[in-house]
């Protein structure tokens, strides 16, 4: 598809097949396709599997219904985010997790000293097997329609169907990190290619195209979504991160939990803030300097040039002193500092219709 | 396929310059602009530096990456193309009239004989 190739966690990613810009539009007013076969998933099932994830995930699982997702972090003990990722109910007792490329082996190797003997639970790692793709844009729907037929409903926001089928289980996860709606669809390995093409050609007929892994960042960055690796590591909460909704206190103990409310008590030592460029400026890149009343004070996590607002924009975890909407930063970039201002989560808003 | 055209001379790192004119212009190739696309910024030269061949002189930056560019030749910066400034996106759209990033005074024209010809560079991005 004369995609540009780059290695990433293991596997050759297209970083974009047409231009970031273009792919990023696409998505934005038609509709986009990702390769996401990188991604890991876990299936945690038995008659403890609810219990147990509930005690080394932040949010609150037992309020899943079957069918139903939730966006959950992983953490180490002292409230570190080792991943953030999508844990699904697919049945009462079955539980579908779609955590980053990178973390795979960390996750499960955490996730199997956090099990205890006596727990009921069985953990499957199906990630080398799974292929995926991520179809977002307003006409996701027309793609999925136009692909699945009667075959399929739609997956709404934060839902999974699930569908045994004579090639093997497919599952379709009503979420992506792009901002807008849309589904990704994980299948067996042997079974992707033709899915690739079957999707692919749905979504050129609709009017989009195939993306790469260069536009999924301007439009992840765009809706401030946190890229684990650049927003989110093992030596921050995500109270710092302010992922702080996805984090429920009052649930019972589990792991990290200690931590945060210690953390929450003495106060936050830094706190992820978003910043736009105010004037004409080269984009801020991560570990770029960040600057506040003269002093360096931090770098840059995630930056780029958002291509809907035709302006720099990025994150960076500064004291809250600094971290206040409205605040002055400077991003210092090739020796030099620009000006820039801390503003409000998501960046980018869709114009309402 | 990319434009290469015949007037121009070539630096393996993908700038063009005119040596018919001068102070030749210099900018970055079809080839590089395409492999760059969606230039949002450019850092110019100052004017009046003195470079040598090869040596780093200013950064274009796409929504991708910063990359850097080099001086085809020695000289001194004698002029930056101003409308770089509030149209970056001119090195996609005319990246061998409009887009070109500054003008040289070349103190060596024999280092331009030592550039690739349009056939080697055509070559080159083969």
């Amino acid at each position: 598809m004369g995609a540009r190739m780059v290695p990433f966690a293991g596997w050759d990613m297209p970083v974009q097949y047409t231009g970031i810009v273009d792919e990023h539009k696409a998505v934005r007013q038609s509709v986009g396709v990702f390769d996401i076969s990188h991604m890991g998933q876990f299936i945690v099932s038995g008659a403890g599997a609810e219990a147990f994830l509930n005690r080394v995930l932040t949010n609150n699982i037992t309020k899943l219904q079957p069918g139903q997702g939730q966006y959950t972090l992983l953490l180490n003990g002292l409230g570190g985010v080792i991943d953030d990722l999508i844990a699904y109910r697919t049945s009462e007792r079955e539980f579908y997790l779609v955590v980053n490329a990178s973390r795979i082996d960390a996750d499960w190797a955490h996730l199997e000293t956090q099990l205890n003997k006596d727990d009921e639970v069985l953990m499957a790692n199906a990630s080398d097997f799974t292929a995926g793709l991520a179809i977002q844009g307003p006409k996701a729907r027309e793609v999925a329609a136009a692909v699945f037929g009667d075959a399929a409903s739609f997956p709404e926001h934060n839902t999974i169907l699930v569908s045994m089928t004579g090639e093997g289980p497919m599952w379709l996860c009503g979420t992506g990190y792009t901002g807008e709606e849309g589904f990704e669809f994980f299948m067996p390995m042997e079974t992707a290619e033709a899915w690739f093409r079957k999707i692919v050609d749905a979504v050129k007929a609709a009017g989009g195209m195939p993306c790469g892994l260069g536009a999924r960042d301007t439009l992840r960055l765009e809706m401030g979504y946190p890229l684990n690796g650049n927003d989110l590591s093992e030596q921050r909460t995500p109270l710092q991160a302010g992922l702080g909704f996805f984090v429920d206190l009052d649930k019972g103990d589990f792991t990290g939990r200690e931590a945060l409310v210690a953390q929450k008590a003495a106060g936050l030592p830094d706190k992820l803030a978003a910043f736009r460029m105010t004037g004409a400026a080269p984009p801020p890149r991560p570990h770029y300097p960040v600057a506040f009343a003269g002093e360096i004070i931090g770098e840059v996590c995630s930056g780029t040039q958002s291509p809907s607002l035709g302006a720099g924009i990025g994150m960076a975890y500064v004291p809250l002193s600094a971290a206040t909407i409205g605040s002055t930063l400077e991003i210092e970039i090739r020796g030099r500092r620009f000006p820039a201002e801390v503003v409000k989560k998501p960046f980018y808003r869709k114009p309402s219709v | 396929m990319s434009n290469v055209p015949e007037n121009l001379r070539y630096r393996d790192s993908h700038e063009w310059i005119d040596p018919t004119q001068s102070p030749s212009p210099v900018g970055i190739t079809d080839h590089a602009q395409a492999e760059l696309t969606d230039v949002v910024f450019v850092d110019p030269p100052k004017v009046g530096t003195q470079v040598s061949a090869g040596q780093q002189v200013c950064v274009i930056e796409s929504v991708k990456a910063a990359s850097d560019i080099y001086a085809p030749v020695a000289g001194e910066i004698v002029a930056i193309n101003e409308a770089l400034g509030g149209d970056p996106g001119l090195l996609n759209r005319e990246p061998y009239t409009g887009g070109w990033i500054f003008k040289i005074q070349p103190s060596n024209v024999a280092e331009l004989d030592a550039l690739m010809d349009a056939a080697a560079y055509g070559k080159h991005i083969a």
